[in-house]
């Protein structure tokens, strides 16, 4: 119980928090770009920015890391403000994952792990055995084993991410601040880079902040989550607060489409006019069909479908009309007529079910009318197997 | 370049390989002052040249030719030639872009442009200038250049376009030179038109002296900025990030290569290409990029790349002597057309 509850929790309250922020506004020149922004990050914790293009993700980071002053209010790094603090001292206690590509000359990827000892090294920045030992043990950490030897230019984005964030963790910083690390990565670099990141941060008591434009990876890998837009932070939660109801929609200003927050899949807009596609499916088995009818621009209705059945959230956010029934019941016979009073306006039918039982029988009724009147058509596009 | 050894191998091959260029560039500076001591229009043997350099017989003329000319020259090429290609080197990390040097950014024209007008000056009133004098004053219009072509980079992103902005000032600093000239004395003109072409002639010991002076310290405190030019080679905001004082840095930046081309200018006039080439020859030597060694590296190759030009612009025509530049250029030129090609296709990769 004791455990379940600080997993919830997260973090302990009174500890006092590796970076706090207090009514800070950020931005170029004298124009803020985003105001009043309050955000505090413990040390085991993953802070992660989310909101559309141009919000002032990136504004906030660099000035978290003083690459920007702030126009008002103060950053605290482990208490002590940023001003107050010596390049070195910083660069010992917060490292950074940037945006910008990187291009040095003739470089392994090895030594540019190695510049992260930057702050630890005497005048001409020779490397210690104690610095080698801790380059060995990033290096061996993020699993770049292989291409350390490798020129830096010549590796993949994903082995050049894995690169930038050895040499941040080089720096032994308290506070790793990353600006959209995920952005230029395939999917198994994303989920690899993120559940690193995940093992850090929990083994090291690091505190992370960082930008993330992939919501469904947010989501899941993030302790908690600030939505920034227009010009202010617009909610600061936990993953569970922020992905439920309207906030994503609001945040983003999706109009022409939608989000659904439990699976992290967007889908567009739906095509409102009178169905002339009826579709009888269920269990997941009508998602690729909905999808393809909306690609192909023709509107359709969908049902009998329970209401905690898997293709309903698509169905909702695609289909013209879904008529759905209370779950774990038999489909009622209102619903069913309702259902074949559609059905009746449609040109065609498609059944996405192979099997009926008890529950659905009613639809196996749609199916059978559909068949006798010749507007069936049989076809099962469930080619991704779950 | 593009074999892969295997791990524990590669990295001891790689410092033999420091150790071997060192090595060899040492023996190439040694054997180009050889040369250049004993290589000239009146002959020499090493043994009255082993005399005169360290048995201070000033009688003899070969005593005098060795010692007031032949030695203060190749000195001034060696010191000078090292200076220069460090600067290029510090301007080429400022900039981040190899083709980045203190002619084609206008820094040399600069320096000359206030020298000539203070010589003009000078000389129209009968008043023989220090070299110190000399020195400051191509500071000032190597910083007058610096100025513009800063200015001009907050401007242009484009590194190409800043080159080209950068010749544009060096066109114009020269075009002035030439109406000063024009409109100068007779007598004072074949002097500076000699100057203004670059040449090592005509350099004294207490020249030397005064420019090993500013030089050396120079090309010293360039190299304690190794461990900063590393990080810079990251770009800017990760050099600040692991804690770079940017504004010191690049300020000390461009002070000190401002100086090194400033001094070269103010002695052996403008001299192209040195502070490209043998840069990007240092790097494909060494096969590194690491500021630690390149200083070194570039304090010593330029060095024997002048002594080599200087003993080519002495000897291949002699009694004729070709300008420093021309021999300068026709060996760096191909150098720098060659990385251009090869960097391209590095990019396209």
């Amino acid at each position: 119980m004791s455990n379940a509850e600080s997993f919830v929790m997260g973090s302990v309250e009174g500890q006092a928090p590796t970076l706090s922020t207090e009514g800070l506004s950020v931005g170029y020149g004298r124009t803020a770009v985003v105001d009043g922004i309050r955000i505090r990050v413990e040390a085991g914790e993953i802070l992660c920015l989310i909101g559309p293009n141009g919000a002032g993700k990136s504004t906030i980071l660099k000035t978290l890391i003083r690459q920007l002053q702030p126009i008002g209010g103060t950053v605290l790094l482990e208490n002590t403000p940023l001003p107050d603090m010596k390049e070195r001292e910083l660069a010992r206690k917060s490292a950074a994952v940037l945006t910008g590509r990187i291009a040095p000359e003739l470089m392994t990827c090895e030594e540019v792990v190695a510049m992260g000892r930057y702050p630890y090294t005497g005048m001409l920045g020779i490397l210690s055995d104690a610095d080698r030992e801790k380059v060995d043990e990033t290096i061996r950490i993020v699993g770049m084993e292989e291409i350390r030897k490798k020129d830096f230019d010549r590796i993949s984005d994903g082995q050049r991410q894995r690169v930038m964030l050895a040499r941040a963790l080089c720096q032994e910083p308290k506070l790793l601040v990353m600006d959209e690390p995920t952005s230029f990565l395939d999917i198994r670099n994303k989920l690899e880079f993120l559940s690193i990141l995940r093992r850090l941060v929990r083994e090291r008591k690091l505190a992370v902040v960082m930008s993330l434009h992939e919501l469904d990876l947010a989501q899941k890998f993030c302790d908690r989550i600030v939505c920034v837009g227009d010009g202010n932070v617009r909610a600061v939660g936990t993953p569970e607060e922020i992905f439920s109801g309207d906030v994503i929609r609001d945040l983003y200003g999706v109009e022409h489409g939608s989000y659904d927050c439990l699976f992290g899949t967007a889908e567009p807009e739906r095509n409102s006019a009178s169905p002339r596609v009826f579709v009888i499916g269920g269990g997941g088995s009508g998602i690729p069909l909905y999808r393809k009818l909306q690609r192909e621009g023709i509107p359709f209705a969908s049902g009998v479908l329970p209401e905690n059945d898997l293709d309903l959230p698509v169905a909702k956010a695609l289909a013209s009309v879904v008529i759905t029934d209370r779950a774990n019941e038999p489909v009622s016979a209102e619903r069913a007529e309702e259902a074949l009073a559609v059905l009746k306006t449609c040109e065609t039918v498609i059944c996405t079910v192979d099997q009926f039982g008890t529950v659905n029988r009613e639809n196996r009724r749609l199916r059978d009318y559909a068949e006798e009147h010749g507007l069936l058509k049989r076809e099962n596009l469930m080619n991704c197997k779950h | 370049m593009n074999t892969h050894e295997p791990a524990a191998v590669s990295h001891e091959t790689a410092e033999r390989r420091i150790l071997c260029c060192f090595g060899i560039l040492t023996v190439l500076l040694l054997l180009l002052l050889t040369l250049n001591l004993l290589a000239g229009s009146s002959r020499i043997t090493p043994g009255e040249a082993f005399s005169a350099l360290f048995r201070g017989e000033t009688g003899e003329t070969s005593a005098r030719i060795i010692r007031s000319i032949r030695l203060p020259r190749l000195l001034a090429a060696a010191v000078l030639g090292g200076g220069l290609s460090v600067s290029g080197y510090l301007l080429q990390t400022f900039f981040g872009n190899p083709i980045a040097g203190p002619f084609v950014l206008g820094i040399s024209s600069g320096a000359k442009l206030l020298v000539a007008l203070v010589m003009i000056v000078s000389l129209g009133k009968g008043i023989v200038l220090h070299s110190a004098a000399m020195v400051a004053a191509a500071f000032c219009g190597a910083m007058l250049s610096m100025g513009l072509v800063l200015l001009a980079s907050r401007k242009l992103r484009n590194m190409a376009l800043l080159v080209v902005c950068g010749v544009m000032i060096g066109y114009v600093c020269s075009a002035i030179t030439e109406i000063a000239v024009t409109f100068a004395d007779d007598s004072n003109i074949v002097n500076l038109h000699n100057w203004s072409m670059g040449s090592f002639s005509g350099i004294d010991m207490g020249d030397v002296a005064v420019l090993s002076g500013i030089v050396v310290p120079a090309v010293l405190l360039a190299f304690l900025l190794s461990k900063p030019m590393a990080a810079y080679q990251l770009g800017e905001a990760y050099a600040r990030s692991m804690g770079v004082n940017l504004r010191r840095f690049r300020t000390a930046l461009i002070l000190l290569s401002s100086v090194l081309s400033a001094c070269v200018t103010a002695f052996a006039g403008p001299i192209s290409f040195v502070g490209i080439a043998v840069p990007h020859l240092m790097r494909s030597f060494f096969r590194t990029a690491k500021p630690i060694l390149m200083v070194p590296a570039c304090f010593l190759g330029g060095g024997v790349f002048c002594l080599f030009c200087d003993l080519i612009a002495r000897t291949l025509f002699a009694p004729t002597e070709l300008s420093i530049s021309t021999v300068t250029a026709v060996f760096g030129a191909p150098v720098v057309i060659w990385m251009l090609l090869t960097r391209k296709r590095g990019d396209t990769k």
